[in-house]
């Protein structure tokens, strides 16, 4: 199976501060209003110019700073359900995979593809096509795919608590 | 075959296994879990995944301190869903509004100890290294999980070791020391990785001065940061501690990834330049530089050593901009009020605020208006970190801060200190 995405190209180091601002943190609840700030302090034309099924495609030490979840959310709730990038910031990967949103380590794509190009993933062959050439998806570690194909942490916990009380 | 490192013997005894390796996977049973204000968001994912009731709540830390004394009704409502949230499931520690910020707090009550592991849904939280914990960030959905489950998955990192020689120059802090690393690492020069420090320096650093290293390793990307626990943080932790505990040490032969050596002796001071933790000059760069306001605080630099620190600069000055202290804690304020800082502090013009985090992450107490420039003695500032995208925030010690204020220009401490 293969799918086409849109891209959205962003540089290093890009913090959870400009994913999602702190000072909504506390206050916005909705997913609506929490895509609807998606980005807002690196790329205002982001939110409202994002589709479903559009990819993130950055450089190194993609959100990097707070270990706010909504920098994560924001961009789920936007329609993006993968994120190519250089390398992640530790807790932003974990939080992608806990909200199911996949993260692909790709360095050299960044290089390979601008803002609105459309990139092809071949999910069979676990590639990544831009431009002519193949990127290889690197696999995940057995437990942290297991979470990932549950759909998320809390999804996979549902599932465990339904069980616990069933038995 | 090779030793091991600190994270490797941590996240082993947090797993409960007799032993673990870098890249290792484990579910880890951590000896304390907190959060802050975002409990109230955690607890409606907790109430998503169908667990009947939080697992250990004596184990369980809630402070309230990100946006305290609710600035507008909204977080007056997210403190009230917290609060209720404390009641009816018995959380074991939570600190009201004004009491502290979480990492400051929950180290002067000794809430964890040496050698045990603690996860904090706050970035920073490896602050608790200070103390030689193993302490890392997470998310609020895996703080849920933790409350559902008491266990968490953890891949243990890889590490650095640290090697700092020499001792620093007066008017040269632990913040222009972490500073200096942060500007060598670059912001993913720790990433993923368990960032452990040795050397003679660490013996001489009072505690206030240690907890700021481990706490600003955030943002070169590590998991974890580490200084070996002395007799200093032993005596700490006696009068105040519940539980025993066994201190953790790296083996002497165990293998690092990198190994870095820096003699502080002839460390500057040190600032970081807009928006970049790791975009860090020597001050002499930028001395002269306009300011508008300047901030004294966090859970980087808002102890009694940094009030005291500003106090001696500011004893009989007049700031020129305004100066806004927020003490980390209620006891760093008393003991502040007590040794007569808070006088000289308020003498000198500055404003100060309700213990907690106050203007760090831009809820309220002190968000710049555009374009204004901001000194502060806080851990990050990325743009639109304080409240406000188009105001440039310099990072450096509560000196610098302080000789800032009197100035109304970024300025060289050492002038006002004989
Ligand atoms: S003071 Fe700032 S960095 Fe520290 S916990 Fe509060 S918001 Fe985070």
């Amino acid at each position: 199976m293969s799918t086409q995405h849109r891209c959205w190209v962003y540089g290093d180091d890009v913090n959870t501060d400009v994913i999602f601002p702190g000072r909504h943190t506390y206050t916005l609840r909705t997913p609506e209003e929490i895509a609807a700030h998606a980005l807002e302090d690196l790329d205002p034309a982001f939110a409202a110019g994002v589709q479903p099924g559009d990819v993130i495609v950055a450089g190194r030490n993609w959100g990097c700073g707070s270990s706010r979840e909504q920098a994560v959310t924001a961009l789920k709730y936007a329609g993006v359900s993968v994120i190519v990038a250089g390398s992640f910031a530790r807790i932003y990967f974990r939080n992608c995979i806990n909200q199911g949103v996949l993260p692909v380590v790709c360095p050299p794509l960044h290089d390979a593809v601008r803002t609105g190009d459309v990139i092809t993933f071949d999910h069979a062959a676990g590639r990544i096509i831009a431009g002519g050439q193949a990127f290889p998806i690197p696999a995940l570690s057995p437990s942290v795919q297991a979470i990932l194909d549950a759909g998320g942490l809390i999804p996979m916990l549902q599932r465990r608590f339904k069980g616990e009380a069933a038995s | 075959m090779s030793g091991r490192t600190f994270a490797e013997k941590a996240l082993a005894r947090a797993a409960g296994k007799p032993d673990a390796r870098a890249g290792d996977i484990l579910d880890v049973r951590p000896d304390l879990v907190f959060s802050h204000d975002n409990s109230a968001a955690i607890r409606r994912i907790f109430e998503q995944t169908g667990a009947p009731r939080v697992v250990r709540p004596e184990r369980v830390a809630i402070t309230l301190d990100h946006a305290v004394p609710a600035p507008t009704r909204q977080h007056a409502q997210n403190h009230a869903e917290i609060r209720e949230w404390v009641q009816a499931q018995q959380i074991g520690a939570f600190f009201e509004v004004g009491r502290g910020i979480c990492h400051q707090v929950i180290s002067e009550e000794a809430l964890v100890l040496p050698g045990e592991t603690i996860l904090g849904a706050d970035s920073h939280s490896t602050h608790f290294g200070w103390l030689g914990a193993f302490g890392a960030g997470i998310g609020r959905s895996e703080m849920a999980a933790l409350w559902a489950t008491g266990e968490l998955w953890l891949r243990v990192p890889e590490a650095i070791r640290i090697t700092l020689r020499g001792r620093l120059a007066p008017g040269v802090t632990s913040k222009d020391l972490s500073l200096c690393i942060l500007g060598r690492l670059g912001a993913d020069g720790g990433l993923y990785q368990s960032i452990e420090f040795a050397g003679e320096t660490l013996a001489a650093l009072s505690l206030d001065e240690r907890a700021v290293i481990p706490n600003m390793m955030a943002e070169a990307g590590a998991k974890n940061a580490y200084l070996p626990p002395d007799g200093a943080v032993f005596d700490y932790l006696e009068a105040r501690r519940t539980r025993d505990y066994t201190p953790l040490y790296p083996d002497p032969d165990a293998e690092y990834v990198a190994e870095h050596t820096l003699d502080v002796s002839a460390l500057e001071p040190q600032i970081a330049l807009p928006d970049r933790p790791d975009q860090v000059v020597p001050l002499s760069r930028v001395i002269g530089q306009p300011v508008q306001q300047a901030f004294l605080g966090t859970c980087t630099n808002g102890r009694l050593e940094d009030l005291q620190a500003a106090a001696e600069v500011l004893r009989g000055q007049r700031v020129r901009c305004r100066l806004i202290v927020i003490p980390a804690s209620a006891a760093v304020m008393l003991a502040a009020s007590r040794a007569g800082i808070i006088d000289v502090l308020l003498e000198a013009g500055a404003a100060i605020g309700t213990p907690g985090c106050g203007p760090c992450m831009g809820n309220h107490m002190g968000i710049p208006a555009p374009s204004e420039v901001t000194i502060s003695s806080a851990n990050r500032n990325y743009r639109g970190r304080m409240g406000t995208p188009d105001a440039p925030v310099y990072l450096a010690s509560p000196y610098v801060v302080a000789a800032s204020a009197v100035r109304g220009a970024i300025s060289d401490p050492r002038e006002f200190l004989t």
